[in-house]
């Protein structure tokens, strides 16, 4: 019944936690629960996703099932 | 040989660079880099995080990318994650290969992709506040000379 989103750079000050266990379901529900200012930021067209370790070439239609973690990547500063 | 880490406590990077070297016998030269923590503009300290599933495989993936580009023998790239001092290593790329040119352009080639490719988000403390490090436009400039 859970899922995991993780946020990565400025998302997990924005967030205020590197990572948030969410109900399972399509994202656009999980990120309606979320409070609006983090859900806009991680909807930023700058941020890129990755499932499960893979990255999304496409953002549309996610759906996350149980045991799901999906990251929010924003750009990286470099090494 | 391919040697590829993120490690979260101070290295020193000739120890490494030690082995590395030993572990190529007949090699032609090797040609290292040491990135370290810049003390300007009153930084006092530096935190790079990282992505697990994505970090490292994709260190893995570029070192490979380099070795195959470059005809290399081995390579060696270390990256720093959690917090650091200045004057603290922060990345090691070596690159060992029959020639210099070679090694030379590996490095640099690593180098360029590990700043503007790699999965690390940075953020420097300076006067007890932290700052978030944005993408430099140096950095994408610097990359497009491997095109």
């Amino acid at each position: 019944m859970a899922a995991k989103l993780v946020f990565l750079g400025r998302l997990a000050d924005i967030a205020g936690m590197t990572e948030r266990a969410v109900a399972t379901g399509p994202l656009e529900t999980i990120l309606a629960d979320l409070p609006p200012e983090l859900a806009v930021a991680l909807l930023g067209e700058r941020i890129r996703l990755a499932l499960n370790g893979e990255l999304l070439v496409s953002h549309g239609g996610i759906v996350l099932g149980e045991g799901d973690e999906l990251a929010f990547l924003p750009p990286v500063s470099g090494g | 040989m391919i040697d590829v880490r993120l490690l979260t406590e101070q290295f020193e990077p000739g120890q490494f660079i030690g082995a590395f070297t030993a572990a190529h016998p007949g090699l032609g030269g090797i040609c290292s880099f040491v990135g370290e923590v810049r003390g300007a503009g009153g930084v006092e300290a530096l935190e790079l995080s990282h992505y697990a599933p994505l970090t490292l495989p994709g260190m893995a993936a570029l070192a490979q990318t380099a070795s195959d580009r470059f005809g290399l023998m081995g390579i060696l790239i270390l990256h720093r994650t959690g917090q650091m001092a200045p004057g603290e290593p922060i990345v090691c790329v070596s690159a060992a290969s029959t020639h210099r040119r070679a090694a030379f352009d590996a490095v640099d080639y690593a180098m360029d992709h590990l700043k503007s490719q790699s999965w690390f988000w940075k953020r420097e403390k300076r006067a007890g506040q932290w700052h978030w490090i944005e993408p430099r436009a140096d950095d994408y400039a610097d990359l497009s000379r491997w095109d």
